[in-house]
């Protein structure tokens, strides 16, 4: 495909600017800036309602702004129709058409250019999705995968500046889900193109995307590389809606050059400094399960760090790669840790006595004004 | 399971269906009457409501009775016309009443219903009432008929339009957009394909309201005679057998439509 | 898609403006008509003098055909609803893959003249026809019964003419309904009688409430049915509206007579929708 090339010398990065959009009854989205840079796949990740839908419909020019602006590079597109922007749609339910077949689909925006040779790239496109044979079927004739997609064909022969992905893999089930990820990944490196996702699925938004802003609220929350937003989140609504956390309720004792000393139910803890997003008063000790290790009372454990004696195990879940185990700590709240299946140990019984330990640079720190429980039970 | 119970069972899960269709044949005896009515060579007899003799001459000579062709091809006339506008205008209105917000939407939703849950002899007469009062008590006739054809046809094609339009994914005409499609272009290329099938029915039916009614043709017609007035007229007299022939023929050009739209949407609905 | 504020209003308007001038407005005609001095003619023209004497009157001659006609109506309507109930059902639950075939079938017979079909079934109940003949053989009827001319032909013509009515509206809420929900119910013990009153039943009222509006309001305006296969003992309100009207030219009576029914039919349906507790119809 010479999509790569074509778009390379045009590569535009697509910039929000304080963006708003109020509805009758509320806010969706509140003063929004990003900066999307061209040829990146980024993702839009976020609870239903939390304005990830409506930012991308402002962008389409399926939404008008309250107010704020979108660019194009240099050019401001934000009251653009949506049909003279160069940024194409794949629609959640794919809207497909229902009374064309899969080749008109395809073909419907280059028509509407006015393309020349639009049989030609409308069969290169096909054979991209892998769907050359289908080209006379209609829509509702083939099956969810397939339409799918259809859709990314139909958007993507536009060559747009940026694709948007509207939840486009909800309507799968879970092993198509996977496979689909890695193949619009695959076709975004292909072509270059950048890719505008949202979805609420923080493991599609981790597998596909190189960086990933989490909505909440009509705001974003955080933005930077999946690693980043999970290894060190700034909020605990991050914390808790990408993957699990443990939030341990403690008090910053001492900040030192590099790092922060805290309180935690009379064991201190040490947070590196970067990692630590309030320097005085209440906080959150935060711990992703994975990096919190267990060993029955009194046996060594292999990360050396901070340590705390007296868990008791009051659930074991055996899940194949990994067992997940629930400690009730002394101070009467219960960890997480998940540990692989490495055989090294066996699996440890519930009512095991155990330590408790993880290793400081593994550990952030929240301020204690942010509410523990946000992000917990909002992923779907 | 016994013999006994399972038989019990199957005919138990059989009963509604034979029933429902001892229903069907009850509702399709008079048309197979006139079907058959429609080879009855009655020449030798005054009884017309018995079958005497097989013969084509019926069919061979449609027109023989006075005034019945000149009232089938009015009917054809005011049909056609007044299907032409009550689609027109009832398109446009279940457009509005699908698309758009204004002001009496609720009422105009309402209102529409009305002449659906009017009897005919009340619409007929209050347009009666109309004419005489505003001094066209003399000039009833095809116009007239026309007037109270495309009123009572208009609520039938608006809400069958309607309901086409709101089972219709707004993300289609969305998708169009985004897809370099004006708003012009989109409602080429995608409203209105999609709606077609809802207005060719709607237009059917108006066509066949129009052309089969009597009730309020009759009070507005003044001295032009449509088809069913025609059949009132001759029926004290006894009618002419070409009359099932034009029933017959009615019926099986419609079915022929009906089924021919059920296809072509099943085909195009495949799964 | 919602651009242009007036769009809506352009859209709307010639439809709205038809409906307007040739529905509403003539019920106001209608109405003067009704309170018309009755000494005048279409000829010398009426004045509207308020004579409310005018609705006493038509009372008064003609209670008898309006009573007639909401009796008639109300049995075809009860008759529709048990045949078109069955049919509907048997199309929507039985009918698998050929509902639409049948669905056609339903409408068919809107496509054959109304007066044909009706004139068909004078011939089917003739006096000396098979179903009278089968009727006296069983001393159903007397060996001199007949049924043209009884309201027996009358009603039979009705339930025949606007069971399509019944039909489809009934069709529409069955097959709205979850089969699943009636086979929950038979796996939590009911049979299939208690399951069909306590699940399909009270689900399809909707359906109930629209079909047999729709079967009885055109059914109490009707009169081809009466003319054609009742005698004038069988007459209906309609044929006395029709009749003044085009006949005797008594145009205030007439349209008293309409105001009249018109208000009858509209304060049943009220009553009725308030008890059946829905309000939304078709």
């Amino acid at each position: 495909m010479s999509l790569a090339a074509d778009r390379a010398s045009e590569a535009r990065s697509l910039r929000l600017t304080a963006l708003t959009k109020e509805f009758t009854t509320f806010t969706a989205v509140r003063s929004l800036d990003l900066e999307v840079p061209a040829g990146s796949f980024f993702a839009l990740l976020g609870p239903s309602g939390c304005g990830k839908t409506t930012t991308l419909r402002m962008v389409a020019g399926l939404e008008v702004p309250t107010s704020g602006t979108i660019h194009l590079g240099d050019d401001e597109i934000t009251y653009e129709k949506p049909y003279r922007r160069p940024v194409n749609t794949v629609f959640q339910n794919y809207a497909l058409f229902p009374h064309l077949d899969i080749h008109e689909n395809v073909a419907f925006g280059l028509r509407r250019r006015k393309v020349k040779d639009v049989d030609q790239q409308v069969k290169e496109m096909l054979a991209l999705v892998e769907l050359e044979s289908q080209a006379s079927k209609k829509p509702p004739q083939m099956s969810g995968g397939q339409q799918q997609r259809v859709a990314l064909a139909r958007a993507l022969i536009n060559r747009p500046e940026v694709l948007l992905l509207d939840e486009p893999l909800g309507a799968l089930d879970l092993k198509l889900r996977r496979s689909m990820q890695i193949e619009l990944k695959r076709i975004q490196t292909e072509v270059g193109l950048t890719f505008v996702h949202v979805t609420h699925d923080q493991e599609e938004a981790m597998t596909m995307a190189d960086t990933i802003a989490v909505m909440n609220g009509g705001v974003i929350e955080q933005m930077g590389s999946p690693a980043e937003l999970y290894e060190n989140p700034r909020t605990t609504f991050v914390a808790n809606f990408l993957g699990q956390s443990n939030l341990i309720a403690g008090s910053v004792a001492a900040v030192d050059a590099d790092v922060v000393r805290v309180d935690m139910h009379g064991t201190q803890v040490s947070i590196p400094i970067d990692r630590s997003h309030t320097r005085s008063g209440d906080g959150w000790v935060g711990i992703r399960p994975e990096k919190v290790l267990i060993a029955p009372a009194g046996e060594p454990i292999d990360a050396p760090g901070n340590h705390m004696t007296g868990g008791i195990i009051t659930d074991v879940s055996f899940v194949g790669v990994s067992t997940q185990y629930l400690v009730m700590m002394p101070w009467g709240q219960e960890l997480m840790s998940f540990e692989q299946n490495t055989g090294r140990r066996a699996v440890l019984d519930k009512g095991t006595k155990v330590d408790v330990s993880w290793r400081p640079e593994f550990a952030f720190l929240l301020p204690s004004s942010q509410d523990v429980n946000a992000g917990v039970h909002e992923e779907v | 399971m016994t013999g006994l119970q399972r038989a019990g069972r199957w005919i138990g899960d059989h009963l509604v269906m034979a029933a429902g269709l001892l229903v069907l044949v009850y509702m399709f005896v008079p048309i197979a009457v006139v079907m058959l009515m429609s080879f009855n060579d009655n020449s030798k007899s005054r009884n017309v409501y018995a079958f005497r003799d097989f013969t084509w001459s019926n069919w061979a000579h449609p027109c023989r009775p006075d005034g019945m062709c000149d009232a089938v091809v009015r009917s054809i006339e005011i049909g056609l016309l007044a299907t032409l506008v009550a689609t027109l205008l009832g398109t446009l209105a279940a457009f509005a009443l699908v698309r758009h917000d204004f002001v009496g939407r609720s009422v105009a939703n309402t209102v529409i219903f009305l002449p659906m849950a009017s009897p005919e002899i009340v619409m007929g007469s209050s347009l009666l009432a109309l004419f005489v009062a505003g001094g066209f008590g003399g000039q009833l006739g095809f116009v007239t008929i026309f007037i109270a054809h495309v009123m009572f046809c208009l609520s039938f094609v608006i809400v069958t339009v309607k309901a086409r339009l709101s089972g219709l994914d707004g993300n289609l005409e969305q998708a169009a957009m985004d897809l370099y499609a004006s708003e012009w272009t989109t409602f080429w290329r995608v409203t209105f394909p999609l709606v077609f099938p809802g207005i060719a029915a709607a237009a059917l039916l108006s066509f066949s309201l129009s052309f089969d009614d009597f009730i309020i043709t009759n009070l507005n017609a003044g001295q032009t005679v449509t088809f069913p007035m025609f059949v009132w007229g001759v029926a004290q007299r006894g009618i002419p057998m070409q009359v099932n022939v034009v029933g017959t023929v009615m019926f099986l050009i419609s079915l022929f439509l009906v089924l021919t739209n059920m296809l072509v949407t099943r085909k195009k609905a495949a799964v | 898609m919602r651009r242009g504020r007036f769009t809506g209003y352009w859209l709307m308007a010639p439809a709205a403006l038809w409906l307007a001038l040739f529905f509403v407005i003539p019920f106001y005609s209608l109405l003067a008509t009704s309170l018309f001095d009755p000494e005048g003619s279409v000829l010398t023209g009426y004045d509207v003098d308020y004579r409310f004497a005018n609705f006493v009157d038509a009372l008064d001659q003609f209670w008898e055909p309006l009573f007639r006609s909401l009796w008639y109506a109300a049995v075809a309507t009860a008759i529709c609803l048990v045949l078109g109930y069955v049919l509907a059902y048997a199309i929507a639950f039985k009918g698998g893959r050929w509902r639409n075939f049948l669905l056609v079938l339903v409408i068919a017979p809107f496509f054959t003249s109304f007066l044909v079909r009706t004139l068909s079934w004078k011939l089917i109940l003739a006096d000396d026809g098979f179903v009278v003949d089968t009727l006296q053989f069983l001393h159903l009827l007397g060996e001199d019964g007949r049924l043209l001319a009884t309201p027996v032909a009358v009603i039979a013509g009705l339930v025949y003419n606007f069971l399509p009515f019944m039909v489809l509206p009934l069709y529409a809420s069955l097959e709205k309904i979850d089969t699943r929900l009636v086979e929950a119910a038979s796996d939590l013990y009911a049979s299939p009688t208690r399951g069909f009153l306590k699940v399909t039943l009270p689900l399809s009222k909707p359906g109930v409430v629209a079909g047999t509006l729709l079967t009885f309001i055109p059914a109490a305006g009707d009169y081809i049915n009466a003319s054609l296969l009742g005698s004038p003992n069988q007459r209906m309100v309609g044929n006395v509206i029709q009749n003044l009207f085009t006949s005797t030219g008594d145009y205030a009576t007439a349209g008293a007579l309409s105001v009249i029914l018109m208000a009858i039919i509209v304060a049943m349906v009220m009553v009725y929708i308030r008890t059946a507790g829905t309000e939304e119809l078709v």
